[in-house]
């Protein structure tokens, strides 16, 4: 009984020291390290950023962003408008999915109908119905004019329909299916790199395709995905060389890692944006106190918030510089913005002052802040350090900072149960339109309008622009409304911003990264030294 | 003792029932599953057309007795998060879970026996007295400042041993251990370590304690007064009376270890069932979290009987009072 097991054991160690001798010297392979993982490899079960910076290695939208954020052709290699209602695109011929199959029009809708069962349906809202014209054209058809179509197809990933239907991976993984779907756990795409192995939650591997369409850019023909949520231990992994680049570095160690020889620090603007949100909504206070109504519908009092938060400290003494205060709570790459609109508001106490006495609130008030401490770069300090400027203008802040999950229930809808909230948000069509919608609009539950619009804010004028900009085809008038609305919103301060945060990556010296704004890894653009 | 054993039993499955209660209560306060599954610009329609999904709307009772039901018939139900069955997910990381405990409970019986009979036989020689006084450290540091030292040692500094991870590991009849490999060794050592650090100390102190009194108690003295030699009286007559309760103990910790790796596990970035755990609480991943503590609680019990079943073999008192 025991024999044998020892002699199998001793087979499979030779087995695997065999395969990794059987490896070639010259591949270049890649370990990097991240605090999560991808939840699933389902490209359409879930719309997380993390999901799709894994897999777009492994499978391909139609159009992507390039590192300059502007769109390019992947499986589609021409778009166009054909009419209000109707984009045209044509598909990438030659093109074949890892098992050998062809890529052709029937995998776009097959990809469609399967996204629209999924998490990631809102991808795809507005679009009616997608034909097939030919076997490499296809036509969307949108219930009413979509000028940004393919703007918001970025993440919306092809898969074969053949593979998915031999599989029984028709349908995307929900929470309610009574088994695992095959697609959660195997891939089949187009794309430059396939998975070669994964244990979920701890690592991913991949390996270069050698059929790929496209021609890789870097050099790694062997990567690996480490998960490690620790940051301390994160960092002990790239400074011992286990890895050679770590994503989600604690602003505190990154004077370390810049001093230690041979590694360094790569940063770029992330999308995502902090901001401050008052509720304006009720009447009076729910969680605070000191004031008979609610002293954050008056405009003053927000505007005297705004300009008693010093953004520029925040960024130096908590971010250690890795941030950008902004004067918009969407950032300054988003459609929309200006110059103009991002630059940040500057601080001026005595204005504050003074605007707080006007108001009646010259004693303040008190009100409790509600925070996250597990979301994103030192948010905790951050709302901590916002408590201490707000309390030069005599309004008490007690930071309540809790993790995601629970600080979600409290704020998220329909409850809305916060006076006082620190949000974050982050565009992926890259356009103001959805966060005016979204975000900004009057709530209406109903039509999908203002859902996550927590403090209750509402103006009919920014309800109309919304609105007008939905219909607008012209992307210089569109654009020019989004900036209308922008500034409304920026003197009306019912959003008071405080960041853009950066994406913080330790690497070894010698590896060259491309960063992209929405946190994506593209292996095919990396190259480590051989 | 058969009475006694079918009792134990029963009363076993009493507080598991009781533990599935209080976990699943607890669960169904812990978050918002929500704010994780759905994006940020969904409707609200999206949003009923979900909780309806994951019957968030059905009273809690309901819900309750749902879940239990398909306990019972092995049905774990699907994770919130990775949509992966629950069952099969505690199962991969398991054994990962066991091997970590196993190996830090081989490095405590290996130390902190030996250094404790040291310490309650000769309590005033000079080594006693600097076990003691390591073994503080033992106690007044943390668990997770342990760990982040022996990494800062062993392996930024000296470059010995892996900082995170469980190393290559091979599949043996569906489990995967990490103990066949030279990689699985190096990665296995330092949270071993790290987990056994608080043991360790409980051990040797313990052992000391019950070594002292034990030493000072009359069948040992009037061994002494028959002119026994002093290893005789200790080896033969003391340490078996010490070494009860610290079996007790030594059983208990194990189930400790397993409900209490999530620190030294989250630090070494070792896939399993702490930090899969952890994973689960911070996307409120529900599924997951109540199948986690019911299974430590079953775990937990199960030490717990196997420990008092064993009592008889260690002490013969016991079984004569039984029978």
């Amino acid at each position: 009984m025991f024999r044998p097991r020892i002699a199998f054991a001793a087979k499979t160690v030779a087995a695997i020291l065999l395969t990794s001798a059987a490896i070639p010297s010259n591949a270049a392979e890649f370990r990097f390290a991240g605090p999560l993982d991808a939840y699933t490899l389902d490209p359409h079960a879930i719309s997380n950023t993390l999901v799709f910076a894994v897999l777009r290695n492994v499978y391909e939208p139609l159009v992507e962003r390039g590192p300059d954020l502007s769109l390019q052709p992947v499986l589609a290699t021409e778009w166009s408008q054909v009419d209000p209602l109707t984009w045209e695109f044509k598909l990438r011929q030659g093109v074949t999915y890892s098992n050998g199959n062809s890529f052709n029009a029937d995998d776009v809708v097959f990809s469609f109908e399967r996204a629209k069962k999924g998490g990631m349906a809102s991808h795809l809202a507005g679009v009616a119905q997608i034909e097939k014209v030919d076997d490499f054209t296809v036509r969307f058809i949108s219930e009413k004019t979509n000028p940004i179509l393919p703007n918001q197809i970025v993440n919306w990933f092809m898969m074969d329909q053949e593979w998915a239907v031999e599989n029984g991976a028709e349908e995307p993984g929900k929470a309610d299916n009574s088994t695992e779907g095959f697609a959660n756990r195997n891939t089949m795409g187009t794309g430059s790199y396939v998975i070669s192995a994964r244990d979920p939650g701890v690592k991913t591997e991949f390996t270069a395709n050698p059929d790929w369409w496209g021609e890789i850019g870097g050099n790694i023909d062997h990567a690996i995905f480490y998960v490690i949520a620790n940051p301390s231990t994160r960092v002990s992994a790239l400074i011992s060389g286990e890895v050679q680049m770590i994503d989600g570095v604690p602003p505190q160690d990154t004077q370390r890692i810049e001093e230690t020889e041979g590694l360094k620090i790569a940063a770029t603007p992330d999308l995502r944006t902090v901001y401050l949100q008052p509720d304006v909504a009720r009447d009076t206070l729910i969680h605070g106190g000191g004031a008979e109504s609610n002293p954050f519908k008056d405009k003053r009092v927000r505007q005297a918030m705004q300009l008693a938060i010093d953004t520029k400290a925040i960024q130096q003494r908590i971010m250690r510089g890795y941030a950008t205060p902004v004067g918009l709570p969407i950032a300054k790459e988003v459609e929309g913005s200006t110059e103009e609109l991002s630059t940040p508001v500057a601080p001026d106490l005595e204005r504050a002052q003074a605007l707080m006495q006007e108001a009646g609130y010259g004693d303040g008030f008190a009100v409790t802040l509600d925070c996250t401490n597990d979301r994103f770069m030192n948010d905790e300090a951050t709302c901590i350090a916002i408590g201490s400027f707000l309390s030069q203008i005599n309004i008490q802040v007690t930071p309540r900072t809790q993790a995601t999950s629970r600080w979600a229930q409290q704020i998220n809808p329909p409850g809305y149960d916060t006076s006082f909230a620190m949000l974050s948000y982050s565009p992926n069509t890259y356009d103001a339109h959805q966060f005016l919608t979204g975000l900004a609009e009057t709530r209406d539950p109903e039509g999908g309008r203002g859902v996550f619009n927590i403090g209750g804010y509402s103006n009919p004028e920014i309800d109309r622009l919304a609105t007008e900009i939905g219909a607008e085809t012209d992307p210089e008038k569109r654009s020019a409304l989004m900036t209308e609305a922008l500034t409304i919103l920026k003197e009306d301060a019912a959003y008071i911003p405080i960041h853009q945060l950066q994406i913080l990556w330790g690497l070894k010296e010698g590896v060259e990264v491309v960063q992209l704004a929405d946190l994506a890894y593209p292996l095919a653009w990396f190259t480590v030294p051989e | 003792m058969i009475l006694h054993a079918v009792e134990r039993v029963l009363q076993t499955i009493l507080v598991l029932l009781v533990i599935s209660f209080v976990a699943f209560m607890l669960i169904a306060t812990l978050g918002d599953p929500l704010g994780v599954l759905l994006p940020p610009d969904a409707t609200m329609a999206e949003r009923n057309a979900l909780i309806a999904r994951l019957s968030l709307d059905q009273p809690l009772m309901q819900r309750f007795l749902s879940f239990l039901g398909g306990i019972v018939q092995g049905d774990f139900g699907l994770s919130y998060r990775t949509q992966e069955e629950v069952g099969g997910m505690i199962l991969e990381r398991l054994p990962a879970t066991a091997e970590l405990a196993i190996a830090s409970l081989v490095i405590t019986i290996l130390i902190a026996i030996p250094a404790g009979i040291l310490c309650g036989v000769r309590p005033k020689a000079l080594v006693s007295r600097v076990i003691m006084f390591v073994s503080i450290a033992g106690i007044t540091l943390p668990n997770f400042v342990v760990g982040i030292l022996l990494i800062a040692v062993f392996s930024v500094q000296l470059g010995w041993l892996p900082s995170f991870g469980r190393g290559q590991t091979v599949s043996i009849g569906g489990l995967e251990t990490g103990l066949l490999t030279w990689s699985g060794w190096r990665a296995i050592i330092l949270p071993a370590i790290t987990l056994a650090a608080f043991q360790m100390t409980f051990v040797i102190r313990m052992l000391r304690t019950q070594l002292m009194e034990v030493g000072q108690s009359e069948h040992i003295r009037f061994a002494r007064a028959r002119g026994l030699s002093e290893a005789r009286i200790w080896f033969v007559y003391a340490i078996r009376n010490a070494l009860l309760p610290t079996v007790t103990m030594l059983g208990l910790q194990l189930g400790n270890i397993i409900a209490f790796s999530v620190v030294t596990e989250s630090v070494f970035a070792w896939p399993g069932l702490g930090s899969l755990f952890l994973q689960s609480v911070q996307a409120a991943d529900i599924p997951v979290i109540a199948i986690y503590l019911i299974f430590v609680g079953a775990v937990y019990m199960l030490i717990n009987l196997a420990v008092e079943l064993s009592y008889p073999l260690i002490d013969p008192r016991l079984k004569r009072r039984g029978a």
